[in-house]
């Protein structure tokens, strides 16, 4: 069996930032990139999977939807366990807004015919919470939205699960498979990538692939796979309080000033 | 295509309030679209819902029975959900943004053909056409997005974005049948979170709150003393209860404790994601100190102190005496 996770590499910005010059993006110039933190806890539980099956009979792929760049992600991934990766190039790409990357990962899911796909629960910089249920939607699988616990034996025809709702509250569950469930932080302790298997990671092949080699049509590519379209991004104008300058000591000064000020 | 319908929230018997927000946002959008408001209450027993939802700008309330429906179940919400939509053709349909409309707005977004967009704070209707703003990049930027193409849009909303309606009205109520569906998961069990151990954040007046900044699980201790020190009560951010550095009865936000009775919060290295501000964004009085200058808390901060927070502790410990 194969479980699928598709993985996202996600922007921090810098410091200082500017503006695409179409007033729509952020200019990738001022971004920072990493894994998705969300994503190493499902690359985690999927690995956690393999592990307790006999050998051989898991496979855990990963994916991720984007440039050559965002090979990182999958060699990062590659190091912590998964067993293969796939890139599917984003030329073509432009306008695809949650739903219409969905559609990429619903086509390699079908394609890959894996018992679980495994998302995260949001990506740390768009954080639309959306992708992984749309992969559901379009795949007509069982879904499960913000898991925290995942006991689920390959070939099971249902998963045990647990959700973590607003307040902490927690729902237990099972799930028919095959199913796509997204993963909260903290469902395990996603483990460290040693020296030996970041080497190893970086000699493994990434299979690229285009949207039209998946099997997507252009009726389902970027724009027209679309639900959503971004008009326009801006910096709010944003009151910010008082900025308390000076140095560690007289900052720790005015701030026991505002305590007491405040506290009475 | 015309009128708004709202989907319920409710959870083990009771009306979330956020279902009474997205009502309060379809009173002040009810005029540019043309009404009527309608709210669907899905539920095994919908009848007290039914009133609980009967509230301000609602026109109609319909109900579905369902005996599979006694606890959220996405399959059937959304065959329940998609029939209704067909048969209305509402020009918005709106949720509450939260783990339950996680698995089910994309599937109806989708089934349906519907514009599509979540965890929204800001709705405007420009000739006639639904324009919808959110946050991205950890909340560093807003982001307008509208859907062309689209005569129907569903969107999911912000926690705490607009004010809740909780003026009784009298909206007609009928009781349907809609959507086949079954239920594709079981409901087992509810797991109420572990107890707080005398730990208090919903009660705090005076809050110290730690997050990733602090960057090591040896440097939390110091954080207890200095919160003991301060005659505060030290909260956190979700990763450090992850890490099971603090308690989960410390953490602070939309997965952890409201600081309901709050007025002083101080925010070291924290970034100010969205479910964190979820807890504490309406305090009156938030210190942030963060090394990021543009890290979003301080846009939420009435006083900011762009520094090392382990720096600043320091210096208070000093200059409080504490050790
Ligand atoms: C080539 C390209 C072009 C884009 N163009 C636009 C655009 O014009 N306008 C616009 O608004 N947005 C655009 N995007 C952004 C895109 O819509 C989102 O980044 C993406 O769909 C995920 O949304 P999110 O970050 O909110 O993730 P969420 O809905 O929060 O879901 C996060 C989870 O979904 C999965 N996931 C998300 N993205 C990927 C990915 N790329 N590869 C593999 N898994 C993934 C991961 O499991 C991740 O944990 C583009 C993205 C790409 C890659
Ligand atoms: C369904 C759901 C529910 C969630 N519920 C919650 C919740 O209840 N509560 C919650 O907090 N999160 C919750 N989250 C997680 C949330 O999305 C963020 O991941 C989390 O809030 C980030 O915590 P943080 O700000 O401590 O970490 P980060 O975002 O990593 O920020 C760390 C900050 O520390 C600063 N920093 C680093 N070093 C220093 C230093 N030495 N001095 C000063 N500053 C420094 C950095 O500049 C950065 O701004 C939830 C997520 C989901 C999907």
């Amino acid at each position: 069996m194969k479980i699928l996770v598709p993985v996202k590499r996600v922007a921090s910005l810098d410091d200082e930032f500017e503006l695409r010059d179409d007033g729509r993006d952020v200019d990738p110039d001022f971004c920072e990139f990493d894994l998705n933190e969300f994503d190493e806890y499902a690359l985690e539980a999927a690995v956690q999977i393999k592990e307790a099956a006999p050998e051989g009979s898991v496979e855990v792929v990963v994916l991720t939807i984007g440039p050559d760049d965002a090979d990182d992600v999958l060699r990062k991934a590659l190091a912590k366990g998964a067993d293969r990766a796939i890139r599917v190039d984003d030329a073509g790409l432009e306008e695809a807004d949650r739903v219409a990357i969905a559609r990429v990962i619903a086509k390699v899911a079908e394609n890959e015919e894996p018992g679980l796909v495994l998302c995260g629960a949001q990506s740390a910089d768009q954080g639309n919470a959306q992708t992984g249920m749309s992969v559901a939607a379009l795949l007509g699988w069982t879904r499960a939205a913000v898991v925290s616990k995942l006991d689920f034996a390959p070939g099971a025809a249902t998963a045990q699960v647990e959700r973590e709702l607003e307040g902490g509250l927690v729902e237990c569950l099972d799930v028919e498979t095959p199913a796509v469930l997204t993963i909260q932080l903290g469902i395990n302790t996603p483990r460290y990538a040693s020296l030996r298997s970041i080497k190893q990671a970086n000699a493994k092949p990434i299979e690229c692939l285009t949207p039209h080699d998946v099997g997507l049509s252009d009726a389902e590519i970027g724009a027209a796979g679309a639900l959503s379209r971004v008009r326009r991004v801006f910096v709010p104008e944003r009151g910010r309080g008082e900025i308390i300058a000076g140095t560690p000591s007289q900052q720790a000064a005015r701030l026991l000033e505002i305590i007491s000020e405040v506290n009475g | 295509m015309s009128g708004i319908l709202i989907l319920a929230e409710h959870r083990r018997g009771t009306l979330r309030d956020a279902t009474l927000e997205a009502i309060g946002a379809a009173g002040t959008l009810k005029a540019a679209l043309g009404g009527p408001v309608t709210v669907l209450v899905i539920a095994a027993d919908p009848a007290p819902l039914a009133k609980a939802v009967s509230v301000g700008a609602v026109d109609e309330v319909i109900t579905v029975a369902r005996p599979d429906a006694a606890t959220y179940e996405p399959h059937v919400y959304e065959a329940v959900l998609r029939s209704v939509i067909a048969q209305r053709s509402p020009a918005l349909v709106l949720m509450p943004h939260g783990v339950d409309s996680f698995s089910l707005a994309p599937a109806v977004a989708i089934g349906e053909g519907l514009g599509f967009a979540t965890d929204v704070f800001g709705v405007a209707v420009e000739d006639g056409q639904v324009v919808a703003t959110r946050a991205g990049y950890n909340e560093k930027v807003f982001v307008e997005i509208d859907f062309p193409g689209r005569t129907g849009v569903l969107l999911t909303l912000r926690g705490g974005s607009f004010a809740p309606e909780t003026a009784p009205a009298s909206p007609a109520v009928s009781a349907i049948d809609a959507g086949d569906g079954t239920a594709r998961s079981k409901h087992l069990d509810w797991r109420d979170p572990p107890a707080t151990g005398g730990i208090d954040i919903p009660g705090s007046p005076f809050i110290l709150s730690i997050g990733r900044g602090v960057g090591d699980e040896a440097n939390v201790a110091q954080f207890l003393e200095l919160a003991d020190g301060l005659g505060a009560t030290l909260g956190c951010s979700r990763p450090i209860a992850d890490n099971g550095w603090l308690p989960k009865a410390r953490q602070v936000g939309q997965s952890g404790q409201l600081a309901a009775k709050c007025n002083l919060y101080i925010a070291m290295g924290i970034s100010g994601s969205v479910q964190h501000q979820w807890g504490m964004k309406h305090v009156e009085n938030i210190v942030a100190i963060n090394k990021d200058p543009e890290a979003s808390i301080f846009t939420i901060a009435r006083y900011g102190i762009v520094g090392d927070m382990l720096e600043i502790a320091e210096e208070l410990r000093k200059q409080k005496g504490i050790h």
